[in-house]
C-alpha cells in the first residue's frame, strides 16, 4: 500500500485525488478495522464448533456477510479516534462544500492533506464525521434496543403467562402506543419545551426502573432457596442498578460516572417508548404458545413459583425468535434515530450522527450531494448488515 | 361477526379518545401555551401578562375541562371583560353573544383556526389531505403490485437463483429508509451535477438540466411523471421490501402443502398450479401486512413531503409542529390517529373474511 501514501509522489501530482486514490487512502485509514475483522473471523472459524449459536452463524453465507458488515461498523466505532483524519467539528478553511479529494488548506490539524470524501457546508471533513457518527449511532441504538427488550420482556412474560385482566390492561396500553403514528409521537415528545415540564425524566424514571426489577426478580426467583447467594446477587443488582439509575434518569450520580445529556435522555426515552410495545406483543405471543408445553406443566407440578417458570423455563426457550428480532430492531432503531436527526429533533446541530448530517446536507442536495450521500450510505449499510445477520440467524436457529 | 365488529369499534372509540387526550395534553403543556401567548400577543410580555392573556383566551383551568371544551362535550368558555365586551370560544368577531351556540368543538365541526396558515383547521386539513391522497394512491399503485410480483416469483421456487436475487433486493430496500433512498435518488436522477442527468444532457437526450425534478412543489397543481416519480419511488421502495418478504414467506409455505403436490402429480402445469392453486391462499398474510403498512406509509409521507417540499399532510404536520400551531397539530393528530385505527380495524375484519379457518365466538 505504500504507493498510496501521500509522501510517495504520484498522488501529489495534482491538487485533487482521483476516485481510485480516495478509495485506496480510505482503505488504508481503516487499517485497525481490517486487523480486528481478520482476528475476529480467524478465531471464530477456528473455534466455531464450541461457540453455540454464535458459531453456527459461520455456516450461513448470508449471516457471514451480515456479521462482517455489522462488525465493520462496530470496530469503526471502537477505533474512531485512530481512523478519522480530522476533528469532526473543526472547520477547515473557508471554501464551502469542497469536493471529495480536494486539498485541505494549509495549517489544518489532521492526519491528511485531503478531504477524502469532501467537506460539508461549514468545510468540516465528511469522512471524519461519518466515522465519528458511527460511534454515536452504535452506542445509542443497541442501548435503546436493549432497554426496550428488557421492558417488553418484563411486561410481556406475565401478560402472556398469567393472562386475564393484567393481560387485557397491558395489551390495551401497548396498542395505545402502537396506534400513535411514530413521527407524531416524536414531534410531541422530543421538543425543547417538554424538557422543562419534566415529562421525559418521569418517563425515564419509570422505564429505567423496569430493567433493575427484571434482574432482581431473575435472581430472586432462581436462588430464593439459598438465601446467601440470593442476597449477594440481588444486592449487587440493586447497588449497580440504582447507581446507574440515579445517573441516567436524574443526572444525579454521586460519583459522576453515569450521566446523560438531557437532549439525549429525551431521544433515548422516546425510542425505548416506541419500541417496547412491539417487543411486548412478540414476547406475549411466544409465551402463550410455550406455556402449554410439558416442561412448563412439570415446573408447575414441582411447585415452582410463577416468576421462576417465566424467567428460567419459558424465556430461555423463547430466545431464538427474540435474538432474531433483537438484530432487526437495532436496525429499526438506527432508522428511527436517523429520522429524529433528519427532522432536527433532539440532537445538537453540530452532532456528527448520521441522521442530522443527512438533514444538514439535504439543503444543497441537488448541487453538492456528497455531504448527505456519505452518511446515507453508511446508515443503509449498517441496517442492511443487521437485516442480513437476522436473516442468517433465523435460518440457522430453524435448523435445530 | 357483527358482535366482533361492534366490540372492535367500541375499543377503537376508547383508544381514539385516550390518544386525542394525550395529544391535547402534550400540545397544551404550559411551555407551549406560553410560547403561543408570546407569539400571538407580544414577545416582551411579562409572566403576569402571559398568565392573564392565557386566561383571557380560555387557556387556563383544568386540562380535562379544556379537552372537553375542545371536543365539544362541555360548553365553550365565555368571558366578559371590564369594558362589557363578551368574547368566547363559540362567539365569532361579529356575532351577537346572545345568539352564539353553547357548545362548539370537534363534534360540532369547529376544529379551530390555524395560527400559521391563517385559515380554519378543517380547510387546511382538507386541502393537504387531498394532496397527500394523490401521493398515497400513486404509492399504493406502484408498491403493492411490484411487491406481490416479487414475493410470488421469489417464493414459488424457494432457494432458486431468482429467489436469491429477489430476496437480496427486498432485504436491501427494507434497509433503506426514505430519507436515505430519497437522498440517493435525487443525487442519481435529479442533480445537474452528479448522476445520470449530466450524462443525458450531454448526449442531448433530455432538454432540461435534470431528468427528474428534485422538488414536487409543482405537483400540487399538475402531477406529471417527472415531478412525482421520485417522491413516489422513495416511499414505495421502503415498503416494497417488507411486503415482498412477507409474500415470499407465505408463498413458500403454501408451496409445500399437500394439495400443491397433488395438483402437480395430477399433471397440472407449474404456472397453472401457482396461479390457480397457490396464489389465493398465499395472499391472506400479505393483505394484513399491506393494511398494517399504512401507518408506516404515514411516516414515509412526512419524510418525503419534507424532502421534496410537497405541501401535503406530512409537510403541514411538520410546519404546525415547528411553529407551535396547537389547533392545527391537534387536528392533524386526530386525523392520523383515526387513520391508523381504521386501517387496523379493516385489517382485522379483512383477515377474518379471507381466512375461513378463523371463527369468532
Amino acid at each position: 500500500m505504500s504507493f498510496l501514501t501521500p509522501e510517495s509522489g504520484w498522488a501529489d501530482m495534482s491538487d485533487t485525488l482521483s476516485w481510485a486514490a480516495i478509495f485506496g487512502l480510505m482503505a488504508k485509514q481503516f487499517w485497525p478495522v481490517w486487523v480486528a475483522l481478520v482476528v475476529t473471523f480467524v478465531l471464530s472459524f477456528r473455534f466455531k464448533r464450541r461457540l453455540g449459536l454464535y458459531g453456527k452463524l459461520f455456516d450461513s453465507p448470508v449471516a457471514i456477510i451480515g456479521f462482517a458488515i455489522v462488525m465493520f461498523w462496530v470496530f469503526t466505532a471502537l477505533f474512531a479516534n485512530m481512523i478519522m483524519t480530522f476533528d469532526p467539528l473543526a472547520q477547515l478553511g473557508s471554501v464551502k462544500n469542497p469536493l471529495p479529494g480536494a486539498l485541505v488548506p494549509e495549517g489544518a490539524e489532521g492526519q491528511h492533506k485531503w478531504f477524502l470524501l469532501g467537506g460539508d457546508h461549514l468545510a468540516r471533513d465528511v469522512f471524519s464525521r461519518m466515522v465519528m457518527g458511527a460511534r454515536q449511532v452504535l452506542i445509542i441504538a443497541p442501548a435503546a434496543t436493549t432497554f426496550a427488550f428488557l421492558v417488553g420482556i418484563t411486561l410481556g412474560l406475565p401478560a402472556g403467562y398469567i393472562g386475564g385482566r393484567l393481560d387485557t390492561a397491558l395489551s390495551f396500553l401497548a396498542n395505545l402506543v402502537l396506534a400513535f403514528p411514530v413521527i407524531l409521537l416524536f414531534y410531541l415528545l422530543v421538543t425543547p419545551e417538554i424538557r422543562s415540564t419534566g415529562i421525559p425524566v418521569v418517563l425515564a424514571a419509570v422505564l429505567f426502573l423496569i430493567p433493575i426489577a427484571f434482574f432482581a426478580i431473575l435472581f430472586q426467583s432462581r436462588f430464593h432457596t439459598s438465601p446467601n447467594k440470593r442476597n449477594l446477587y440481588v444486592a449487587i443488582t440493586l447497588v449497580l442498578g440504582l447507581w446507574a439509575y440515579s445517573g441516567l434518569a436524574f443526572n444525579a450520580d454521586p460519583l459522576g460516572v453515569w450521566g446523560m445529556d438531557p437532549n439525549l435522555l429525551n431521544v433515548f426515552v422516546s425510542v425505548v417508548f416506541v419500541n417496547a410495545p412491539t417487543v411486548f406483543r412478540i414476547v406475549r405471543g411466544i409465551v402463550m404458545d410455550i406455556k402449554s408445553r410439558d416442561y412448563v406443566a412439570a415446573g408447575q407440578t414441582r411447585g415452582e413459583t410463577a416468576w421462576y417458570i417465566m424467567l428460567w423455563e419459558i424465556l430461555p426457550n423463547a430466545r431464538g425468535p427474540l435474538i432474531v428480532d433483537y438484530c432487526l430492531r437495532i436496525g429499526y432503531t438506527t432508522i428511527l434515530l436517523g429520522t429524529l436527526g433528519f427532522f432536527g429533533l433532539g440532537v445538537t446541530p453540530e452532532s456528527p450522527d448520521w441522521g442530522s448530517t443527512i438533514n444538514a446536507g439535504r439543503k444543497l442536495l441537488s448541487m453538492v450531494p456528497h455531504p448527505a450521500v456519505v452518511p446515507a450510505l453508511a446508515l443503509m449499510s449498517l441496517v442492511l448488515g443487521l437485516n442480513l445477520l437476522a436473516d442468517g440467524l433465523r435460518e440457522e436457529s430453524l435448523k435445530d | 361477526m357483527l358482535a366482533f365488529v361492534i366490540r372492535r369499534l367500541g375499543v377503537m372509540l376508547v383508544t381514539a379518545l385516550v390518544l386525542t387526550f394525550v395529544v391535547f395534553f402534550l400540545t397544551n403543556l404550559p411551555p407551549n401555551l406560553e410560547k403561543l401567548a408570546r407569539s400571538e400577543g407580544s414577545v416582551r410580555m411579562t409572566d403576569a401578562a402571559v398568565a392573564s392573556w392565557l386566561e383571557d383566551h380560555g387557556h387556563s383551568g383544568s386540562v380535562f375541562y379544556r379537552y372537553a371544551e375542545w371536543l365539544g362535550a362541555a360548553p365553550g368558555w365565555v368571558i366578559t371583560d371590564e369594558k362589557g365586551v363578551t368574547r368566547g370560544k363559540c362567539i365569532g368577531q361579529r356575532d351577537d353573544p346572545a345568539m352564539a351556540p353553547k357548545f362548539c368543538g370537534v363534534f360540532q365541526g369547529n376544529w379551530g383556526v390555524s395560527t400559521v396558515f391563517k385559515k380554519t383547521v378543517l380547510y387546511s386539513l382538507g386541502k393537504s389531505m387531498a394532496a397527500t391522497g394523490w401521493l398515497m394512491l400513486a404509492v399504493m399503485l406502484v408498491m403493492v403490485p411490484v411487491a406481490l410480483v416479487i414475493g410470488v416469483l421469489a417464493g414459488m421456487r424457494e432457494g432458486s437463483r431468482t429467489d436469491r436475487v429477489l430476496s437480496t433486493f427486498s432485504i436491501t430496500t427494507s434497509a433503506t429508509p426514505e430519507y436515505v433512498s430519497g437522498v440517493i435518488l435525487v443525487a442519481l436522477l435529479a442533480s445537474p451535477a452528479t448522476g445520470l442527468s449530466p450524462l443525458l444532457a450531454e448526449w442531448g437526450w433530455i432538454a432540461k438540466k435534470t431528468l427528474f425534478m428534485g422538488t414536487a412543489t409543482s405537483a400540487m397543481d399538475n402531477i406529471t411523471f417527472w415531478n412525482f416519480g421520485l417522491p413516489v419511488a422513495t416511499i414505495a421502495l421502503y415498503g416494497v421490501g417488507y411486503i415482498a418478504r412477507m409474500t415470499r414467506a407465505s408463498m413458500t409455505e403454501v408451496m409445500t402443502q399437500q394439495y400443491i403436490r397433488t395438483a402437480r402429480l395430477k399433471g397440472v402445469g407449474f404456472g397453472q398450479v401457482v396461479l390457480r392453486h397457490a396464489l389465493r391462499n398465499a395472499m391472506i398474510a400479505p393483505f394484513t401486512v399491506i393494511m398494517l403498512q399504512f401507518p408506516y406509509l404515514l411516516n414515509g409521507v412526512v419524510i418525503v413531503e419534507t424532502l421534496f417540499n410537497y405541501k401535503g399532510f406530512g409537510w403541514m404536520l411538520v410546519t404546525a409542529a415547528g411553529n407551535n400551531d396547537i389547533e392545527m397539530l391537534l387536528g392533524a393528530s386526530v386525523v392520523a390517529v383515526i387513520f391508523v385505527l381504521v386501517t387496523q380495524l379493516i385489517s382485522d375484519i379483512g383477515y377474518v373474511f379471507l381466512n375461513p379457518r378463523i371463527r369468532l365466538g
